[in-house]
């Protein structure tokens, strides 16, 4: 080893290496949850914010005790939850299968992926009026509503999915004389299955948009009826009970979806 | 069973790959492909085991296949092309799930290829869990499992560091010496060439003409790392594809 010089001024090298490395900090969320809504709490409490702006916190609690005790938040909340099970699971297995065809053939993707350009962007909302036209002012409308908008998003992150699936697995598959249905299913499919979670979590939110929309229009019962009954009235503890339902249904939806992807995807590195 | 290319040549588009390459694969050799890198010997191996149609001539295999042999023309990938989502057994099952077997047979070759790849302990794990050179070994043990006539290595090694690289030549040698298996091993590496080819086959640089076909006769299990004969055969492929391989690479690519 050569001499290093003794003379020179010293100095420790500057560490520039840090950040852009996400990391769990679990309770951070909470944090701000509870500090926002202490801080709505103290400003509505002292009149700093009008209770015509927002309601007192601890009120929306009350109310939302209320509705628990009269079981009248399980007379509105399942008849929700049904709606949101069954026109997602009509849209989603629909859209996960065409994703899939779109994937595979040229001609459908030629054919289909125009149209899904197509009807993609229309607000689904605006159509619910042709959906009562079409199947009546009951529950198929509400479902069909709910498929529609959840298709359209899922298709695009299926399909795109698909074609994400590393090539040299399938050429490996190929190479071993597996048959075309094996190929999809064993190596396509759950290739694919990364993408069409995440393809799933705004679809769902999108269903769970669409629920309300549809119950605005209406509905004796359901999350969105109760909502909009409670935006006539003025009543915005109620108003805001409702939309904390919904609040909740989407993080429960996400968590499911997170438990579903542990489940599924723990190959992945 | 034997393969002969006859005036295989193949084109991408407007280019031209492989030119007017006649080969023989004779039963129990190993043949390397050596070549400067873009001369199409990749493309060559995928027509060889009909991945890809050769433009021009024809690849034949003359004689059949052995009556227990499951995928007659079976790769081992560069890349090693193992499934993230299943485990090493899992992996090497399903190239034997199309195959109508009773379970008890898959069983039985599933325990024999691992232990004969010194797996057996890793059945359970998953690729990520394994290091490069366990992988290929995988690899390596799922196409045994098949039973291949031929075995079509596309540089098997390459993506693994050189000391992984020496213990997985020993193994393929071992491989080899126990039970003689044919193959054609596509390598830009031309150690890997003269340890484990019987025959090695220079290709030119684009469009990929056979130079020339070198043969080396020390057994396989006697070739040890720094044979002097070794050296010079490895020489001798180094001053034939010098030229070709700094011509290569000041080509721009148009692909």
């Amino acid at each position: 080893m050569s001499e290093i010089r003794q003379d020179s001024t010293r100095k420790t090298v500057d560490f520039r290496g840090g950040g852009f490395a996400p990391q769990s900090r679990k309770w951070v969320g909470i944090v701000v949850f509870v500090v926002l809504i202490g801080f709505i709490e103290l400003g509505t409490r002292t009149g700093f914010i009008t209770n015509l702006t927002l309601p007192i916190p601890s009120d929306v609690f009350a109310t939302f005790v209320d509705l628990w005790q009269s079981g009248l938040l399980w007379k509105h909340l399942l008849p929700s939850i049904m709606r949101l099970i069954v026109g997602a699971s009509i849209g989603v297995s629909l859209g996960i299968g065409i994703g899939i065809l779109i994937g595979l053939f040229s001609l459908i993707r030629a054919g289909l992926v125009p149209l899904v350009a197509a009807i993609f962007p229309i607000p689904k909302i605006a159509l619910l009026p042709l959906f009562v036209i079409w199947f009546g002012i009951d529950e198929t409308s509400k479902y069909a509503l709910i498929a529609f908008g959840t298709f359209t998003p899922t298709v695009v992150a299926t399909y795109g999915a698909v074609d994400n699936v590393d090539r040299s697995l399938i050429r490996m598959g190929q190479s071993f004389s597996l048959s075309w249905f094996s190929i999809v299913r064993k190596i396509v499919l759950p290739g694919a299955m990364p993408g069409i979670l995440s393809g799933l979590r705004i679809s769902l939110a999108i269903a769970i948009i669409l629920l309300v929309a549809a119950e605005m229009l209406g509905a004796e019962f359901g999350i969105g009826a109760y909502i909009l009954e409670a935006g006539s009235l003025y009543d915005l503890e109620r108003l805001f009970v409702g939309v904390t339902i919904l609040s909740i249904l989407g993080v429960f939806v996400s968590l499911g979806i997170g438990v579903i992807e542990k489940r599924l995807l723990n190959w992945r590195v | 069973m034997d393969l002969r290319l006859e005036a295989v040549g193949h084109h991408y588009g407007d280019l031209e790959v492989l030119s007017e390459i006649d080969l023989a694969i004779p039963a129990g050799k190993i043949v390397c492909i050596v070549g400067p890198s873009g001369c199409g010997k990749s493309t060559l191996l995928r027509l060889i085991g009909g991945l890809e149609q050769p433009t021009t001539g024809q690849i034949v295999q003359i004689g059949t296949p052995p009556t227990d042999s499951i995928n007659p023309l079976t790769y081992v990938f560069q890349d090693f092309a193992l499934l993230p989502w299943r485990t090493v057994e899992g992996n090497i099952s399903l190239v034997l799930e199309d195959h109508r077997m009773p379970s008890a047979r898959v069983t039985e070759i599933i325990a024999n290829v691992l232990a004969r790849t010194k797996l057996t302990e890793f059945a359970k794990a998953y690729p990520k869990q394994l290091s490069g050179g366990m992988k290929q070994r995988v690899a390596i043990a799922r196409a045994l499992a098949v039973k291949p006539a031929i075995l079509l290595m596309d540089e098997p090694l390459s993506a693994l560091d050189s000391q992984t690289r020496e213990l997985l030549m020993d193994d393929l040698v071992g491989l080899w010496t126990r039970d003689p298996f044919t193959s054609v091993y596509v390598t830009h590496n031309l150690n890997e060439a003269v340890r484990l080819g019987h025959s090695i086959v220079v290709l030119s640089r684009r469009p990929g003409r056979i130079r020339e076909i070198v043969d080396v006769t020390i057994p396989l299990g006697e070739r040890e790392l720094g044979d002097p004969e070794l050296e010079r055969q490895q020489k001798h492929l180094w001053n034939l594809m010098r030229d070709e391989a700094l011509a290569a690479d000041k080509e721009l690519l148009n692909v």
